[in-house]
This record gives structure tokens, C-alpha cells and sequence, in this order.
């Protein structure tokens, strides 16, 4: 045992906060430092130097160049004795110091000794420091001494060499690389944890090598390998070479499938729940599959472990957002996990619960909830906000009860960020369900009466004017809204004096009152609230109708990219001349690549416009619109999610939204130049749509510049027969003139060359004329419509290995329609399912979908198609769509 | 080195040893997300002040922070963790956590409380060495560790002549108290 490092003083032994580094000051330790350079080496004195030197680094002090250099050298000196737990701390304190290159010779020819040593501590730990500083140049001049060491008969000796060279691969791949039978030897040690080390490293060093990668796995998963922590890396290899063999055998099952099913039989908790995990990440994995890993899952759940539960309930939240339906059977396990200690568990279980519940459970589990939601900190509240959430969506019917719990948890305390998930949950389910709107919007004014959050109560406000005019009884909304005026801040206040107009100018009834009520604001205190109350006091009045720009003022957004607007603002000089909005440019130019958001996640909350589509095809609208030659174009209709036209990490990044009017289509092509030495110009897409008879291209417009690294677009315009879901198919090819750029000046040469680059095929399909709008009861939606419209037919659809849930999702992307109720989530092993769809055709007409699905034991599936919409050719062309898909 | 590099292998990111005010004892990252002492402060306070009402005496708790999962045990009024990425299996991560105090208990001869382990920090430091290199876990079996840690006495093989007489002595003492204690 080492010694206290300091002496104990009696009298101090008292004191709880003793520490024997009490005081210690830097300065005081690098002269004691010096004891290093003794003649006769005291070991004992020199560990405890070392050790309070360690304890300042890890304290976080800082030596300087010249201190770390000092102590450096004169920790060199210590080579020379031979105590054990010494040379340990010279070996640590090495690494700690991180010597430079011209440094590290000074230590080199002793480690090198060291490395050579009968004593194995030696060998493994000079193997370990050595690598740990050495460049690469070094590295050649050890590396035979370094082969020998993977192959030691010590195993400590051997798993340092390993891990060494696992991290050398970073640095020096081309030397590793060369050790590859050493290793290959190494995986066949009997030491539990060589052969980890040695797995880990030949994979690296293979990875490249899928066939390799197949091989190796292929021999070890016919079960040599001991170690657990082994077992692991093998199951992740595999899932691996799963992943990138892609498709199943001819008989359905998926290689290396019944190696990951054996592992959950391991005698280890760590592979049978590595093995777990894999299984439920494979693609497109099989509710067949699915099974052995969730019944291993459940028994984790009542473990008394809490890393087990933890473990356990994350990975079974996670397959409940896929198979909902593969996770039921743990719901009573779920349920008790919900007054678990740890938070983190509860809080998965109770999410857990909410994706895989049934319309039934919902309002016992709401109850479950109240008591729990008392006692958890509000990052856990946020994440059962948003689960409440989708649940609501799911099953619209429940709304009441569900915006009941939200508005309670509305009124009690919370912090900010959960207050605002709650009113953007709220917004949605005003937007999503009519039904809830009337409800939804009185929680919100309630809300707004107690409100610390300006930022919150103004959003609430501006949702409010524009939702508030629209419902049966606008005028109960008016008080709320005017108590803001007495009691709020300047900033609320101003805002509620716009909600106060926009009711005027929707309600032709409430104009007089709310102009009373406009005309007590101008004695406000602050001017931005009279200025507004002046403002639409005289917009708003007279008894002339109010035309188009009062509303369009009102209402109306931006419609210049605010980006635009505040560089042409910059740009202004003050002048004679007035600033003139109408002269800031429309397009969209450039949006730096950082600012790129994920794609195809929904706007949500109150950044989203109040009802209507997404705001996503609101701002394609706009910006569409704002480009004169498709100003005639009429509305959008949709907008499809960006598909990519080059693979990932080519030169030139390009992606297609295909946007479809009643009578045209416009690809827009967003281009992106990776190469910074490279300037395009005239950036244009040669379409040709030979593919595509009925289209005929109208309008293409290039792209002037697209300089390195900032996404530009451009637009191609086809004319189509009007209403008809017109499909085709057209092949791109991006034209340009490629001009280099000077590196060093960032400079474009004056001349520039023609060039071509291929792009992917692009399709449009009858998916891009259907909208996916949910109906909130389908059963009431599908009778009220005219049965006469009606159009049934049945098709078979082949055999599929997957099963039903396989046929079900293949063909709700044929149709690009909304699955209703939850219905397209298949429970794992059914015979039939039934899966309901709603959307909306071009040219506004509704459209509902009933499908019945059939699997018998060949698993050839045959599926029953009804429809019915408001107009019979759409019922038809249903059907034509799905018998071409 | 980012472990993220190290693709499929299980990776540690950190190894925390504070006290029960949430101060350091002795710390160890692997990762290069923390590149300043005040990012490992902040992190260290973050993880402390999360899990300081956990109880987390009897079995290991289990936390799930900014992308981290960190598992986590106290002893007496020391707390330990150790610290993994978003993807890694849990139960890895809770087998080195489980290596880390286990040796600590044996170096420390059971009293595992701060005093004690400022004491021997010199092992505690040896103990982290001796678990995880560079982010990989290099052992997990507690005896193993201790045992590496503690073979502390002075190189056998040296021979005598190059002993001063005070080693020697020291020597001789050390192997008379380990023939005592057996």
C-alpha cells in the first residue's frame, strides 16, 4: 500500500474535509519535482511527486511549455530504478504530459528496453506508452517488436499490443495493416479478452473488405469465441454484413438470423440484450423475428436491475413506434414500471404505453398519468407532452379527455420549454381535429390569463386572431383578449391590439365594440400600442368594405425572404430616394448548408401556420409564385418530399421537389457544388420526357451562379392534361459552365468550359396527385358519403415473405394516402388485416380507401379494394393506380 | 482520438470519480467532445447534479444526458460513473462501471470513501489506466485489475548490487509483512 502523501497531522483528523492535497500549490510541487534529478533515488518520495503532479493535471491546471519540459526531463531520470510502482507512475505520467516528437527520443531507447523486458507489467505498459506518443516514423523502427507482442503468451502483454494497434489504424493504417496475421492468430487465443481485442482489430482493419468482413464472421459465429464483450462485437459485425446483404435467402429467412436467435440464449446479460437490440434493428424486421427478442426484453423489464429495465424499456419504446402491436404483450409489465424509481424508466414506460395503447386504455392510462406527472423534472414532462400528443392524433375520437389533461397540466407549474410544448400540442390538435377547436382555443385564453411568458402569450394571441374569428361565437373570445390590454406588458399588449383588429375586420358584427375598445388604446403608455391602435383605427374604419390590402395587410405574411430584406436593407444608403420593398429579390438565393433542417420532419407548434397544409407547401407556394413565369400557375396543389438525383457525396449534390398544379408540373432542382475550386455558371436542367408523352415542357429557368457551397435552384415547368393524374417518367442531365476558382483569392477565371453531369431518373407517380388528409371518424366520413360512388374490386398481390404488414405499407405508397385510426400498424401474426385511407384527389375531391388484406399459408396475399369519393372517376382512377402499381 | 472513430467496438467516453459535493477526486476522458477543462467542469455538474438524488447505493442507476448514457453508483461519499455514447449497450457500459468500483473496494481494502481514496490516488489513477485505454474497455474482471495495480513491489529481477541499502531494507521489510499477512 502507498503511504498518505502527506504527514497526518492529529489534530486535523477531526475535520471532515480533510484531503491530503490540501494546499497544494503548483510551484511548490515542480520544485519538489527536483528530486527526480537525485544521485540516490528515493522511490517512495519520487511516486508521491509523480502523484501529486497527476492530481494538479487532474485537478485541470496547466503546466507551461517550459514547466512540462522540465518535468518531463527530469521524469526520464527515474528509468534508472527498478521499482515496480514507480516506473507504473513514470508510465502514466508520460502519457499525461503528452511529450512533443523531439521529446519523445529522449524516452524512446528506454521503452524500447522496457518493451523487450522479462518483466510482462514492462513489456505491456512501454508497449502502451509508446504507442500512445510515437509517430509514425518510430513506429517502423518497433513494429517486429510490436508483431511478437500480439502473439505474447501473456495475455496483458497481447491485449496491449492489440489495443495499440487499434488506435495506430487511425493514424497509420498502411503499417497495421501489415500485422494482419498476427492478429488473425490472436483471435484464436484462449484469453478471454485477446480475442476481443483482436476481433475488434481485425475488423478494422479489414472493414473495407465486405467479403472479408462475411468470411470472418461466417467462421467465428460457428461459436470459438469466449469473452462476452466478444460476443457483442461479433453480433454487431453481423448485423453488419445483415444490413449490407440486404435482401433474405429464397426461403424466406434471413442468413445469420438463427446466430443472433442463439444469442439470446447467452449466459451473459450483455450479448443476450446486444443480440436483442440487433434483432430489432434489422430492416424491415418480421413480427416472427421480432418475437424471441421481445419475450427476452419482457423478462428485463421485472429485472431488479435498473440498467437491465432501463436497457430494456428504451429499446422496446423504440420498436413501438414501428410495431406497435409487437410490444402489447409487455403492457402489464409496462404499467408497473411506471412508478419505477428511476424517472428515466417511468418515463419510457409511460411512452412506451401511450404508442402501443388501444383506444380503450386511453383513459385509464391518462389517470396513470395525472399521479405521475407531479413528481418528474420537465424534460421527462416534454417527452410525455409529445407522446400525448401523437396518441391524440391517433385516435381523434379521445381528444376530449386527452386536451383535458393538457390543459390541466397547462395551469400548474412548469418552465418554459415545457409550457410551450404543451400550447404547440394543443395548436396542433386545434389544427388537426375540428372537433377539438372550440375547446382548444378557450384552454388557450385561460392559459393567456395567467401567463408568465411574453414569448408565449403573443404567439397565443396572433393564433388566436387568426383561428378566433373563424368559430360560431367569436365574440367571447374579445375578453380575454382585451384583459391583456390592462394587464400585460408592452409587448403583449401590442400584440393583442392586432388580434383586437383582425376580429374587427373578420366580424363585421363586433367592428363598432372593437372599435370602442381600439380607441381606449391610444391612451396607452407605450407608443408602439397606440401607434398600432391609430394604425387600424383608420385602416379598419369607415363603412367602405374592406378590400383586399387591408386584409392582405392584416393577415397576409411576408412574402420576401426575410434574408432578402435585411441585406437590401444594409445595402440601402440613405438617400433621396425611398427604400422600395417591391425591389427586393424574391428567390430564395442562398441558405448556407448549415442551416439545412432535417428533411421531411413536419413543422409543429406555433411556428406552423394555424390550419391548412403544412407550412412546407405554404413557403413552396410562395416562393413559386414569386417567380413571375409560374405566377399564372394557380395553386399548388402538393409538393412532394425531396428526392435525391445523385448519390451521396458526388461532386455536384442535386435533389428534385416535384410540385403539381391543375395544369403543370414544376421539378425544382436544388443544386449543390462541393468542389471549392469550382465556379458554375448558367446552371440548367436538359430534361427529356420522351418517357412522358402527355407532358410538354413549357419554361426552364437556369440558375445564373452557383458558387462552392451554397444550395442554388433551378426550374423546370411541363404543361399536363388538367386534373388528370398524368404520370411519366423523364431523365435529367445538369448542364453548366464550370469555371476555376483561386483557392488563395477565391477569384473565378474569366473563362469557363462546357460541361454535362448525369443526373437519376425521376418519376411521377400517381401518389404525387393524392394529399394525405386524415379524417377524424372514418366510419362516419366513408357512410356519408354516396354509396353509388362506390368502386370494388379484389387483387392479388403475390406471395410476400414479409407478411401482411409488408403488403399493407407497399401499398399505401402506392396511393400515397393517410392510414386512418392507427390501421396501418399490422398486429404481428394476423391471417387479415383491414387498413382504412383517406386523401385528397387533384381538383379538391375526397377520396376514402377501404382495404382487406388476406395471407393464407403459401403467404400469397389477396386484398379487397372499395373506395368511394365525390366523384366516381376518382373512385376509378383508384383503382387504375393500383392495378398498374 | 474520438472514439467514434473505433466504429462498432463499444466504446467509453469517460470515467468520473467525484466526491459528494460534485468535485472531482479523479476523472478520465477519452473522448475529444470535452476539449476544455471548463466543458469537463460543466459536464461533471451536470451529471452530478442529475443524479444526486438518485439512490443509487444498492444497485447501478442509469441516466440518459444530452446524448450520453451514463451509469453510475455511489459508495460511502464517493460517486462514480462512467459514461457512453446515445447507441451504446447499456450493460457494457454497467460491466466497467462495475470493474471500476469493485477494484477501487479491493485496492482500498474496503473503505471506499473520499479520504481513503485521495490517499491512495496513485492506485485510484492506475486502476482507471489499468480498465480503459484510449476509450477501450482493455479489462473488466476486478481481481485482475487490483492485481496489476497492486503489484507494487520492487522489480525482482533487479539484482541486489543495484539496490540502495535503504530499498534493500524497504524490501526486506515489505516481503516480511507480506508473509505476516497471509
Amino acid at each position: 500500500m502507498a503511504q498518505p502523501l502527506v504527514k497526518k497531522d492529529d489534530d486535523r483528523d477531526d475535520e471532515a474535509d480533510y484531503s491530503p492535497f490540501m494546499g497544494i500549490e503548483k510551484g511548490a510541487v515542480l520544485q519538489e519535482a527536483r528530486v527526480f534529478n537525485d544521485p540516490q533515488l528515493d522511490a517512495r518520495r519520487c511516486s508521491q511527486v509523480i502523484t501529486k503532479l497527476l492530481y494538479l493535471l487532474n485537478q485541470g491546471e496547466t503546466f507551461t511549455k517550459v514547466e512540462a519540459t522540465e518535468v518531463f526531463f527530469s521524469v526520464t531520470k527515474l528509468f534508472q530504478s527498478r521499482d515496480l510502482g514507480l516506473r507504473r507512475m513514470v508510465y502514466l505520467i508520460i502519457k499525461e504530459l503528452s511529450p512533443s516528437a523531439d521529446e519523445v527520443i529522449i524516452v524512446t531507447s528506454s521503452l524500447m528496453k522496457d518493451m523487450n523486458s522479462k518483466t510482462d507489467m514492462y513489456r505491456a505498459n512501454a508497449i502502451r506508452v509508446l504507442c500512445r506518443i510515437t509517430d509514425g516514423t518510430l513506429l517502423t523502427q518497433i513494429e517486429r517488436y510490436l508483431k511478437q507482442a500480439i502473439v505474447d503468451k501473456n495475455p496483458v502483454v497481447a491485449s496491449a499490443a492489440l489495443v495499440s494497434g487499434i488506435h495506430l489504424l487511425q493514424t497509420n493504417p498502411e503499417i497495421v495493416k501489415r500485422w494482419s496475421n498476427e492478429v488473425q492468430e490472436a483471435v484464436q487465443s484462449r484469453a478471454a479478452l485477446v480475442q476481443f481485442h483482436a476481433l475488434a482489430l481485425l475488423h478494422q482493419i479489414r472493414q473495407n473488405d465486405r467479403l472479408a468482413v462475411s468470411k470472418l464472421v461466417t467462421s467465428l459465429t460457428r461459436g470459438s469465441v469466449r469473452s462476452p464483450l466478444a460476443q457483442c462485437l461479433l453480433i454487431r459485425y453481423t448485423s453488419q454484413v445483415i444490413r449490407e446483404s440486404g435482401n433474405t435467402t429464397q426461403s424466406g429467412d434471413r442468413p445469420f438470423y438463427d446466430f443472433l436467435e442463439s444469442c439470446l440464449r447467452h449466459k451473459s446479460e450483455m450479448v443476450i440484450f446486444e443480440a436483442a437490440k440487433a434483432i430489432t434493428d434489422l430492416n424491415g424486421v418480421t413480427s416472427r423475428e421480432l418475437t424471441p427478442a421481445i419475450t427476452v426484453l419482457q423478462l428485463f423489464l421485472s429485472s431488479s436491475k435498473p440498467v437491465l429495465r432501463f436497457a430494456a424499456v428504451r429499446t422496446l419504446n423504440k420498436v413501438a413506434m414501428t410495431h406497435p402491436m409487437a410490444v402489447t404483450n409487455c403492457n402489464i409489465d409496462m404499467e408497473s414500471l411506471i412508478s419505477d424509481q428511476n424517472r428515466s424508466i417511468a418515463t419510457l414506460a409511460i411512452t412506451t404505453l401511450l404508442k402501443t395503447g388501444n383506444e380503450s386504455s386511453v383513459d385509464r392510462l391518462m389517470k396513470q398519468i395525472t399521479n405521475f406527472m407531479s413528481d418528474i423534472a420537465d424534460e421527462f414532462k416534454i417527452v410525455v407532452v409529445e407522446a400525448i400528443r401523437s396518441l391524440c392524433l391517433k385516435f381523434p375520437l379521445k381528444y376530449r379527455s386527452l386536451m383535458n389533461f393538457l390543459s390541466n397540466i397547462l395551469r400548474e407549474e412548469g418552465g418554459f420549454d415545457y409550457k410551450k410544448a404543451i400550447v404547440d400540442s394543443i395548436v396542433i390538435l386545434i389544427r388537426d381535429i375540428p372537433d377539438a377547436k372550440e375547446s382548444g382555443l378557450l384552454h388557450l385564453c385561460e392559459f393567456i390569463e395567467d401567463c408568465e411568458f411574453t414569448y408565449l402569450s403573443t404567439q397565443i394571441l396572433h393564433f388566436l386572431g387568426i383561428e378566433g374569428p373563424k368559430t360560431v361565437d367569436p365574440s367571447k373570445y374579445i375578453r380575454y383578449i382585451y384583459n391583456r390590454v390592462h394587464l400585460e406588458n408592452a409587448t403583449v399588449r401590442a400584440s393583442a391590439v392586432s388580434t383586437l383588429a383582425k376580429f374587427g375586420a373578420s366580424v363585421d358584427g363586433l367592428k363598432p365594440r372593437i372599435f370602442v375598445l381600439l380607441r381606449r388604446c391610444l391612451f396607452d403608455s407605450d407608443d408602439e400600442v397606440r401607434d398600432r391602435a391609430t394604425l387600424y383605427l383608420n385602416t379598419l374604419g369607415g363603412d367602405i368594405e374592406i378590400d383586399n390590402d387591408v386584409s392582405d395587410f392584416l393577415f397576409g405574411s411576408l412574402d420576401i425572404p426575410l434574408v432578402n430584406l435585411e441585406t437590401s436593407l444594409k445595402k440601402y444608403e440613405p438617400s433621396d430616394k425611398a427604400f422600395d420593398i417591391n425591389l427586393v429579390p424574391r428567390e430564395v438565393k442562398s441558405q448556407p448548408l448549415a442551416e439545412k433542417k432535417a428533411p421531411g420532419k413536419k413543422p409543429t407548434g406555433l411556428g406552423a401556420p394555424p390550419s391548412g397544409p403544412p407550412s412546407t407547401v405554404d413557403s413552396y407556394e410562395r416562393q413559386l409564385l414569386s417567380i413571375p413565369e409560374f405566377a399564372n400557375f394557380g395553386k399548388l396543389f402538393k409538393s412532394s418530399a425531396p428526392v435525391e438525383l445523385t448519390e451521396a457525396e458526388t461532386e455536384y449534390a442535386v435533389n428534385v421537389v416535384k410540385h403539381i398544379f391543375d395544369t403543370h408540373v414544376v421539378f425544382q432542382y436544388t443544386c449543390t457544388n462541393t468542389i471549392p475550386e469550382q465556379l458554375l455558371e448558367d446552371v440548367i436542367v436538359i430534361v427529356d420526357a420522351s418517357e412522358a408523352e402527355e407532358f410538354s415542357q413549357v419554361i426552364s429557368k437556369p440558375l445564373r451562379s452557383l458558387p462552392y457551397d451554397s444550395p442554388g435552384q433551378t426550374f423546370v415547368a411541363f404543361e399536363k392534361p388538367e386534373g388528370l393524374p398524368t404520370t411519366g417518367k423523364f431523365s435529367n442531365i445538369l448542364k453548366f459552365i464550370v469555371k476555376e476558382v483561386d483557392p488563395t483569392s477565391g477569384e473565378a477565371e474569366d473563362d469557363g468550359v462546357e460541361d454535362e453531369y448525369q443526373l437519376e431518373d425521376l418519376e411521377v407517380v400517381a401518389a404525387d396527385y393524392i394529399l394525405k388528409v386524415g379524417v377524424s371518424n372514418f366510419r362516419n366520413a366513408w357512410e356519408s358519403m354516396d354509396p353509388d360512388s362506390e368502386r370494388v374490386d379484389e387483387y392479388g398481390l403475390g406471395q410476400r415473405g414479409e407478411g401482411l404488414s409488408e403488403a399493407v405499407n407497399t401499398v399505401i405508397n402506392i396511393l400515397g394516402m393517410q392510414p386512418c385510426e392507427g390501421t396501418e400498424a399490422v398486429p404481428p401474426n394476423s391471417r387479415s388485416h383491414t387498413c382504412l385511407l383517406s386523401g385528397v384527389f387533384i381538383g379538391g375531391v375526397k377520396v376514402l380507401v377501404r382495404l382487406s388484406f388476406g395471407i393464407d399459408s403459401t403467404k400469397d396475399v389477396a386484398m379487397k379494394l372499395a373506395v368511394r369519393s365525390d366523384d366516381v372517376n376518382v373512385s376509378d382512377a383508384i383503382h387504375e393506380i393500383v392495378a398498374s402499381g | 482520438m474520438s472514439p467514434s472513430k473505433l466504429d462498432l467496438c463499444p466504446s467509453v467516453k469517460n470515467m468520473l470519480l467525484l466526491d459528494s459535493d460534485g468535485r472531482r477526486v479523479a476523472v478520465k476522458y477519452f473522448s475529444d467532445e470535452w476539449a476544455t477543462n471548463s466543458a469537463m467542469e460543466a459536464f461533471e455538474n451536470l451529471v452530478f447534479s442529475k443524479t444526486q438524488r438518485t439512490n443509487a447505493r444498492n444497485e447501478a442507476e442509469i441516466i440518459l444526458l444530452e446524448n450520453h448514457v451514463v451509469v453510475y453508483k455511489f459508495v460511502q461519499d464517493l460517486h462514480f460513473f462512467v459514461t457512453g455514447g446515445d447507441e451504446e449497450n447499456e450493460l457494457i457500459l454497467s460491466s466497467v462501471l462495475q470493474a471500476f468500483f469493485e477494484s477501487v473496494n479491493l485496492l482500498l481494502r474496503g473503505n471506499v470513501d473520499k479520504k481513503e481514496a485521495l490517499e491512495n490516488l496513485d492506485l485510484i489513477l492506475l486502476c482507471i489506466d489499468e480498465i480503459i485505454d484510449g476509450g477501450i474497455v482493455l479489462e473488466t474482471d476486478p481481481n485482475v485489475i487490483a492485481g496489476k495495480v497492486a503489484s507494487n513491489s520492487v522489480d525482482s529481477g533487479a539484482p541486489l548490487s543495484e539496490q540502495t541499502l535503504s530499498q534493500a531494507l524497504a524490501t526486506a521489510r515489505e516481503h516480511l509483512a507480506r508473509s505476516l499477512l497471509k
